[in-house]
């Protein structure tokens, strides 16, 4: 039993910096100021303006996972393609990790500077009487999405590489002798055996966006309706506006990501029976 | 070799078949897509770059002129500081913490590491913006932490954890670990002299690669340094872009090339490393 001392600083830190600050928020989500229970925390969140922005971060969060993923998935396909150069390979992977990585308030800087009202794109497609106004990522929620395919597609390449490895030479070379077209290929053996990976890397794209904070804030200020810039306004260094609406909003979260964290390791579990 | 290669994407698939001796093209419906996410891995940062060097100041272009300005702003100097001070701090502090623990758990508690893939999943699923609403009121009461900046620190060992783990974990299979430790104490050293002076040495890949998500994300992250209000580096950067575009986007310049030289150490560290460890910004 002794052995078991080893971990016990570990241990303990997680549970002061991570399990009981997350335990308290959600046992505080059904308590009122007072201290007793109460439903009324969370029957709040069902009212109409808080639900809209429960829709307005999954709406956001389904376009970001489905750009990040229809990108990331073609360019990841290109990436393992065998006629595709070395030098790709590596650099591609290389520069997803660094695309990954840039995330926060310079890429919110970034895409002002580039779709903005004075951004470069914006401006160039003015010249030619296009306006961009639609994917203003300070304004609209498709140019916000358009943001987070920034960091979301290189993440589903990342996920999606190994997988596409795992496809063997010997089920393509089989399906080609026996008269079916790249096409054919694609629909009957290689997409079913990648559904479950590619729904997988899908809902980890979906969860990162819908977590996603700093970015959204930066491009909108106070003026979002996003559910994680509605939390940083109530909370604000010692003061917490409302802090049984927090709680509320807060434990809404946690239960959206647990879900999807659970249909994530289901699906990881069907993505493993052929791809070893 | 695809069971191999299925954990190394960085490698290349060397498996050609023998009817494939004359190289032949990428599609070019292939070649259009990577053509597409490299303009849109490009294009912003090219924008960004030529805001941080656009306007025109005293009549002539900026030039390097909103770089400077910055260099010469004493709140770019303090928030940098802070910023890599609370790096540091989070660095040493999530290694102390987890180098030990993962070495005891891989040695002594083999049946601990589920468990622990459990727990380095957390973290994603409660984000920063959700603990720091429940951190909040259980740090405010122990005010000689929560009033200085290393509470930040404390709090990002936390998101680090995730990726410290996974490095070292992959480090710690990667060595015959038993056999290691029981030579070393067939030569009369204890766990703790095992520790640094056997397995240690052999880690130095899995540290410095963790370590250097590690910086990453305590240089970047916004949420919580914001909301409790301390003046870090990405602070700084959003303020200033409250009344300037420029200067904003010449610190972003610089934050986005900090955070690059970083992923690029950890690929030349790890030569590519496991794929889902590369990924460790906040947003």
């Amino acid at each position: 039993m002794l052995r078991y001392l080893g971990v016990v600083p570990l241990g303990a830190y997680l549970l002061v910096f991570l399990l009981i600050p997350t335990g308290e928020l959600v046992v505080d989500a059904f308590r009122d100021p007072s201290g007793t229970f109460t439903l009324s925390n969370v029957t709040t969140i069902f009212q109409a303006q808080y639900l809209s922005s429960f829709a307005a971060s999954l709406e956001l969060s389904a376009l970001a996972a489905l750009f990040g993923g229809i990108l990331g998935f073609f360019a990841a396909t290109a990436v393992v393609h065998p006629n595709a150069p070395r030098l790709v390979r590596s650099s591609v992977t290389t520069f997803s990790g660094m695309a990954a990585n840039f995330a926060g308030i310079p890429l919110a800087f970034a895409f002002t500077s580039t779709l903005g009202a004075t951004g470069v794109i914006t401006v160039a497609f003015r010249h030619v009487g296009v306006s961009l106004a639609a994917v203003n990522p300070d304004a609209t929620t498709l140019g916000l999405a358009l943001v987070y395919t920034y960091f979301e597609f290189p993440l589903m390449l990342l996920l999606l590489v190994p997988a596409l490895d795992g496809l063997k030479r010997e089920w393509r070379e089989a399906a080609t002798n026996l008269g079916a077209s790249g096409f054919t290929y694609w629909r009957t053996v290689a997409l079913p055996i990648l559904v479950p990976s590619l729904l997988g890397a899908t809902v980890l794209l979906f969860g990162g966006a819908f977590s996603a904070y700093a970015t959204a804030y930066a491009l909108s200020g106070s003026t979002g309706n996003l559910v994680t810039e509605l939390i940083g306004n109530l909370t604000n260094g010692n003061v917490t506006v409302d802090p049984q609406l927090a709680y509320a909003l807060a434990f809404g979260m946690i239960v959206i990501i647990t879900v999807l964290m659970v249909i994530y390791g289901l699906l990881q579990r069907r993505a493993s029976r052929w791809l070893r | 070799m695809a069971a191999l290669t299925a954990t190394a994407p960085a490698r290349p698939v060397p498996a050609r078949g023998p009817r494939r001796l004359a190289r032949r093209r990428l599609p070019i419906w292939h070649l259009l897509w990577l053509v597409v996410a490299a303009a849109y891995f490009v294009v912003p940062v090219v924008s960004l770059l030529e805001f941080s060097f656009g306007g025109r100041v005293g009549g002539h272009a900026a030039g390097f002129h909103w770089y400077l300005t910055v260099f010469n702003d004493p709140s770019f100097r303090s928030s940098f500081l802070l910023s890599v001070r609370i790096a540091i701090e989070t660095v040493v502090l999530s290694n102390l913490l987890l180098v030990p623990s993962v070495f005891w758990i891989h040695l002594r508690l083999p049946h601990l590491r589920p468990v622990m893939n459990f727990v380095s999943v957390l973290p994603f699923v409660v984000p920063p913006i959700v603990l720091i609403v429940g951190l909040i009121p259980f740090l405010s009461p122990f005010t000689f932490l929560y009033s200085r900046p290393e509470v930040l620190a404390f709090i990002y060992v936390v998101f680090a954890l995730p990726f410290l783990y996974r490095s070292l974990d992959a480090g710690l299979r990667a060595i015959d670990l038993r056999t290691l430790a029981e030579a070393s104490a067939n030569c009369g050293a204890s766990s703790a002299s095992t520790l640094l002076r056997v397995v240690l040495p052999n880690l130095r890949a899995a540290v410095i690669g963790g370590s250097f998500l590690t910086v990453a994300i305590a240089m970047g992250e916004f949420t919580i340094s914001s909301l409790l209000s301390f003046n870090t580096f990405p602070v700084y950067i959003f303020n200033i872009g409250e009344n300037t575009g420029n200067e904003a986007a010449a610190l972003s310049v610089i934050s986005l090339l900090l955070t690059w030289a970083f992923m690029v150490g950890l690929f030349i560290v790890g030569r590519g490393g496991r794929a889902g460890a590369q990924v460790a910004a906040t947003r």
